[in-house]
């Protein structure tokens, strides 16, 4: 209970614990999809605290980490070239691509640059109409709408100099791929609280008729949480499998609807490969016939760019709840958030950069014991 | 990058017909797209994810919410930009 003087209510805090101890009579399996969610569970240490059969297994939900091999080799070849300027998110600099990083392109005289929103990138554009730009948009659900929205305002005002290297991922999908294989072991997800928030969880209860799996959509502070797994709990104790609202502050029935109209007007389903994970049918965004003359991957013919994974690093498993980070025998060692193998060790919300972070000093304190 | 962080809307405009305005985060403001939330005014709070308000939210939900995000360490990059014109203090 080390962690729990920190939480806003240590009172409601142990209230649920306690509610959870109660209501478990047996072992159960939860995931949560969302790399926030994993960063705060693994910070409050709410793994370690709740009764010993409840496993807590981290899902894909980190878009850094999930974006395939060949779009981070497809983004380092765009970015090599002397007429491009590269935009992208912050974490996506240090992903390792099979030869290279985007950061050590920018390091020898690259054009990289890192935004807090696709918007900055358009209006970079505008202002430098000599330079090719490219914005590399990764993202799930709830990035989608912003990086819509910026090539749809490059179509209306006829910006020849924008384009976009589409990795867009989409969670349902990736939660069918998990419990469609024969090794899955998740019995009850935590549902992503933000992607919920644009998508609303209509489509949660396909899944449910489809696998008889409980879904809570749950927030992101620990009390979220723990609310989360109490709700799950007692729906796998009572044999129920529905999709209940645990974020109720942020998340509707329907989502966003703006946000969902921009979505359908510049994207549309496509198969999708995940890095660690493989091609999931149905699982990405890509953009509409009408946007064609933004996609980066035409532009610059990248489309035939492939790159096979690295054999130590298991983040394959580890993005599909089979392992802990800590099963790696490259974790800590040969695989840090300086130099990472695989990019869950990457992002702050990459399972292996939160384990790193918070477990490490712990887990080294047990093998000198 | 999957964070959303919550801020108070300071301004709120209509520009090439999109709605933007400036959202204060702690001690600093970054412009923010308002186009997805139509309902939300001067004052309001938004959850901000990659400059775009997803969702509109309490007040007292807001506050308590940043904080912890800020105790977690997770602000500093995740508002980092190249480019942007942060406007510290604002």
């Amino acid at each position: 209970m080390k962690y729990l003087d920190e939480y806003r209510d240590e009172k409601i805090a142990r209230g649920i614990l306690a509610e959870i101890g109660r209501c478990a009579t047996r072992p159960w399996v939860l995931m949560e999809i969302c790399g926030g969610q994993t960063h705060t569970l693994m910070r409050y240490g709410i793994d370690e605290m709740l009764p010993a059969g409840i496993e807590l297994v981290h899902g894909p939900g980190c878009p850094v980490c999930v974006t395939s091999l060949e779009t981070i080799d497809k983004a380092i070849e765009i970015a090599s070239r002397p007429d491009v300027t590269l935009i992208s998110y912050g974490d996506m600099l240090r992903v390792p691509g099979s030869r290279t990083d985007l950061f050590h392109v920018k390091a020898s005289g690259g054009d990289v640059r890192v935004v807090y929103s696709p918007t900055e990138a358009l209006k970079f554009a505008r202002a430098n109409p000599g330079r090719k730009v490219v914005f590399f948009a990764v993202g799930f659900e709830t990035t989608a709408p912003a990086n819509a929205m910026a090539v749809w305002q490059a179509k209306r005002e006829g910006l020849k100099n924008f384009s976009m290297l589409a990795s867009h991922v989409l969670v349902p999908p990736a939660i069918r791929a998990l419990l469609s294989s024969s090794r899955n072991r998740v019995q009850g997800f935590i549902g992503p609280g933000h992607v919920c928030t644009v998508m609303g969880y209509r489509e949660y209860e396909d899944l449910i008729r489809e696998f008889h799996v409980p879904i809570v959509v749950g927030g992101f502070e620990p009390l979220d949480l723990l609310e989360a797994i109490l709700m799950l709990v007692k729906q796998l104790e009572e044999g129920r499998a529905e999709v209940e609202n645990q974020y109720v502050r942020s998340v509707t029935y329907e989502g966003n609807l703006p946000a969902q109209k921009i979505l359908s007007e510049v994207f549309e389903v496509c198969d999708r490969k995940w890095r660690g994970i493989g091609g999931i049918p149905g699982s990405g965004f890509s953009l509409r016939e009408e946007y064609i003359d933004f996609d980066a991957d035409r532009i610059f013919g990248t489309e035939a760019v492939t790159a096979d994974e690295p054999a130590e690093c298991i983040s394959a498993e580890v993005l599909q709840g089979l392992k802990k980070p800590t099963d790696c025998s490259a974790f800590g060692t040969r695989c840090t958030p300086e130099n990472p193998l695989g990019a869950p060790m990457v992002s702050s919300e990459g399972a292996c950069a939160a384990y790193y972070r918070y477990r490490r000093h712990a887990l080294a304190a047990k093998e000198t014991n | 990058m999957c964070l959303a962080i919550p801020g108070n809307i300071l301004t709120c405009e209509v520009r090439d017909g999109i709605r933007v305005g400036r959202v204060q985060f702690g001690g600093i403001t970054r412009e923010t797209c308002l186009e997805f939330v139509p309902e939300a005014v001067v004052g309001d709070y938004v959850i901000v994810h990659v400059g775009f308000a997803i969702s509109v939210v309490d007040r007292e939900e807001a506050e308590r919410s940043y904080k912890l995000l800020e105790s977690m360490g997770l602000l500093k990059g995740e508002l980092e930009s190249d480019l942007e014109d942060s406007q510290a203090g604002q």
